[in-house]
């Protein structure tokens, strides 16, 4: 055969093979009534194996294996910062409207999991986000103005890694796990990992940050061979928000995400990621096992996005406005507040200071936004490198030079770099 | 002759490639319900059927190589990153897999597959989802790349790569998606590896493709008015490379200035000089100029990505620099 013929032409009923089964089509317009109801039920229960300490009406219950040993300031603080962070997160989609923010990302619904997890974590500890991390970055100390830059588009990220135990935010998806995975396999290696009696107060672990969507990629399987391998100190905190982006996590996997946990030989639990006393609970039993060597572990937290994906996004696209209604009954903040009044744990005054102090935090968010400027053009090059490159130093001679000449026009940085 | 945008004309390029050839399917993250994220599958889903429009769950590496795969079977996969940027999680799949199975199966099985894919900044999305890096792909035995600036010739390069029996590196751009061109409903497709002088002149070369070719013409039609005639080449084809109409245009016009969107080490246009500098040496008056993006991470920040990508203005300084190096006088 001559190199012209090498590529068989398909025969006819290769062709056929493309269009004979039929599986019911959605549209973009009308989703078929067996996705509608699928969709319904896999979001609104989290299944038998659901950890729970407080209902959706409030009600504390116990859970055979996970208890919570937690003092009443402790219950109040996390209210707090529940109500703190959504308040942040309802400012920055007002302020992307308002045209002061490139994007937004919400966090809406997602507080309790967030809570919950990021005040398991130790200041020794390492946390690892993706994107919509907010209520993490709450807890490790992270000002909520400290997100604006990101979301303005004036920097990529402006808090100190090392000094906050939280990286960076993380948009190519699922990509942090590798990293999570590397820096527990060094925390190990650095025996800060199963020490004991006076030293186990200084033992690290990692916790790591990503959605339902991101388990479908490679990095994430990657991450979580690679730590299961090493028995590295990490805990896999899965967001299982119901979807990415338009795609239910229907489109991602098979089996519930924390099963997934048993293929890689660690153990995976699924929490009420609405529920922040169970959120907590898990988390602090997950990083108190990573800390103590017996890691990895993979937390999903059944939880629900409540607005869109982005403030680019429109939800109603592609999902059941029912499925929102049915998950407001589940508001994580709504059940502890309840809670609260109803134990007497906290009255309506402290309610109230909550609500004073995130009209404060509001305001201030609102102002560092409006007043954030430009960065210098000089950013420009000094973003590239860790190290002086000698060909970065001359783009910015150049560039520095060239800009000189507009000083009295108030020409500032229009023209472009050659 | 109907006058649409770019995204319209890979919308119902699309659409026609579907109709005709049932081979033709459709996949990649959110296209369907969704209808990808800059909606050049809108209404596709609804019409073909999941069958032919497959979303994938969020694994680029999984599903360029289920493509792969569907391609060596005879199907023909067009498949959609959502950014160029995220190609990288299927590099392998594409540089070791779709660009060598022809080869290394020895001729028995190819990989005739699209991946189409926008590339471009100016869009405040980061650094990570802002960049040009379709040289890496120019770079590779095995693959095509294609870069169409308008809408007709997105039009005729997409039937050309589907019609093709290699695997195509179809790349769009953010920047263009909206604009407009008249679009010749019975056009017949482009070849692949033909580039097209979009305005003829006799005084300086400027060659750009994409985004930058279309900033090439705007150049060249405000210089004519003070004069100067340059010829605008869109390259419209990365790999294979139309080096003899480059060559052929600076050995009449004597030099040439090259506006890339990428990087300028190495860059697209490094090639470009290279060729120029074996086909018209004796030819040129000035030393081939290339206009490129600042060489760091793309910034965020609006004022200082927009002065780090090239734009008409620079394009524009350069052509001029090169025009008084050769004594052109107007
Ligand atoms: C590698 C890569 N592919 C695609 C995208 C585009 N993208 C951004 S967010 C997203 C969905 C992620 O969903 P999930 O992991 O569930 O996280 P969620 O947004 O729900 O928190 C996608 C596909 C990306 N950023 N990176
Ligand atoms: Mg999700």
């Amino acid at each position: 055969m001559s190199p012209e013929h090498w590529t068989r032409p398909s025969r006819p009923d290769e062709r056929d093979r493309i269009a004979d089964t039929a599986v019911p089509a959605a549209t973009s317009a009308t989703p078929t009534r067996e996705q509608v109801i699928a969709g319904l039920r896999a979001t609104s229960e989290g299944g038998a194996d659901l950890v729970q300490l407080l209902t959706p009406e409030g009600q504390r219950v116990s859970h055979p294996d996970f208890d919570i040993d937690i003092t009443d300031e402790q219950l109040r603080g996390m209210y707090r910062d529940m109500v703190l962070v959504r308040r942040a997160d309802r400012e920055g989609n007002a302020l992307q409207r308002q045209g002061q923010l490139g994007i937004w990302v919400p966090l809406l619904g997602q507080e309790a999991a967030q809570i919950g997890a990021g005040r398991a974590l130790r200041p020794q500890d390492m946390a690892f986000p993706s994107y919509r991390e907010h209520g993490v970055a709450w807890c490790r100390g992270i000002d909520p103005t400290e997100l604006l830059g990101i979301f303005r588009g004036t920097d990529h990220g402006s808090w100190d890694p090392n000094e906050t135990g939280m990286g960076l935010y993380t948009i190519v998806i699922g990509n942090q796990c590798v990293n999570a995975t590397g820096y527990a396999m060094g925390q190990k290696f650095e025996g800060k990992v199963g020490n004991s009696g006076d030293d186990a107060a200084a033992n690290e672990a990692t916790m790591v940050f990503f959605g339902d969507g991101a388990t479908s990629q490679g990095d994430v399987h990657e991450g979580m061979v690679w730590a299961s391998v090493y028995d590295a100190p990490v805990v896999f905190f899965c967001q299982n928000n119901q979807w990415a982006i338009s795609e239910p996590t229907e489109r991602q996997s098979r089996v519930p995400l924390y099963e997934r946990a048993k293929g890689y030989g660690f153990p995976g639990i699924r929490v009420d990621g609405n529920d922040v006393l169970a959120s907590l609970a898990v988390s602090r039993w997950a990083m108190n096992e990573a800390r103590q060597g017996n890691g990895p572990l993979l937390i999903e937290a059944f939880t629900y996005r409540m607005d869109a994906h982005t403030t680019s996004d429109d939800a109603t696209r592609y999902r059941m406005g029912d499925e929102l209604e049915a998950w407001k009954l589940k508001d994580p903040i709504e059940r502890l507040r309840v809670h609260l009044l109803r134990e007497g744990i906290a009255d309506q005054d402290f309610l109230d200071g909550v609500e004073t102090e995130a009209d404060e935090l509001a305001a201030r968010f609102r102002q560092f936004c409006v007043d954030m400027p430009d960065p210098p053009p000089e950013r420009i090059f000094s973003a590239a490198y860790a190290e002086e490159s000698p060909v970065v130093a001359a783009q910015r001679e150049d560039y520095l030079d060239y800009l000189s000449g507009f000083a009295d026009s108030g020409h500032d940085t229009e023209g472009s770099v050659r | 002759m109907a006058v649409i945008t770019y995204r319209q004309a890979l919308h119902d390029t699309l659409r026609e490639e579907m109709l005709s050839d049932e081979n033709v399917f459709l996949i990649g993250e959110e296209i369907g319900v969704f209808e990808g994220s800059y909606k050049i599958t809108a209404g596709l889903l609804e019409e073909f059927g999941e069958k032919r429009v497959r979303d994938t769950p969020i694994a680029e590496e999984g599903f360029v190589g289920a493509a792969v795969g569907a391609a060596m079977l005879g199907l023909r996969p067009v498949v959609e990153l959502m950014t160029i940027n995220f190609s990288l999680l299927a590099l392998d799949q594409i540089v070791n897999h779709a660009a060598k199975i022809y080869g290394m199966f020895g001729g028995q099985s190819s990989a005739p597959m699209v991946l189409r894919t926008p590339g471009g900044g100016g869009q405040q999305l980061g650094a990570t989802h802002s960049q040009n890096i379709e040289l890496y792909y120019a770079f590779v035995p095995g693959l095509k790349v294609v870069a169409p600036s308008t809408p007709a010739d997105a039009r005729a390069l997409l039937k050309a790569s589907l019609a093709d029996n290699d695997p195509v590196l179809f790349l769009e751009n953010l920047a263009l998606y909206n604009t407009k061109g008249e679009v010749p409903e019975d056009a017949p497709p482009a070849e692949i590896g033909k580039a097209g002088v979009t305005r003829v002149g006799s005084d300086i070369t400027i060659i750009g493709y994409s985004r930058m070719a279309t900033v090439a013409t705007q150049v060249a039609d405000q210089l004519s008015e003070e004069g100067v005639s340059a010829e605008v080449i869109d390259l419209r084809s990365l790999r294979p490379l139309d080096r003899e109409t480059l060559v052929e245009s600076v050995r009449k016009t004597g030099c040439a200035v090259i506006a890339e969107d990428d990087w300028l080490t190495y860059g697209v246009g490094a090639e470009i000089a290279a060729s120029i500098s074996d086909g018209a040496f004796d030819y040129l008056d000035a030393p081939v100029r290339r206009v490129a993006a600042a060489e760091v991470p793309l910034p965020y920040a609006k004022p200082l990505e927009r002065a780090a990508l090239p734009s008409a203005e620079s394009l524009n300084t350069a052509v001029r620099q090169t025009l008084e190096a050769v004594g052109h006088r107007r």
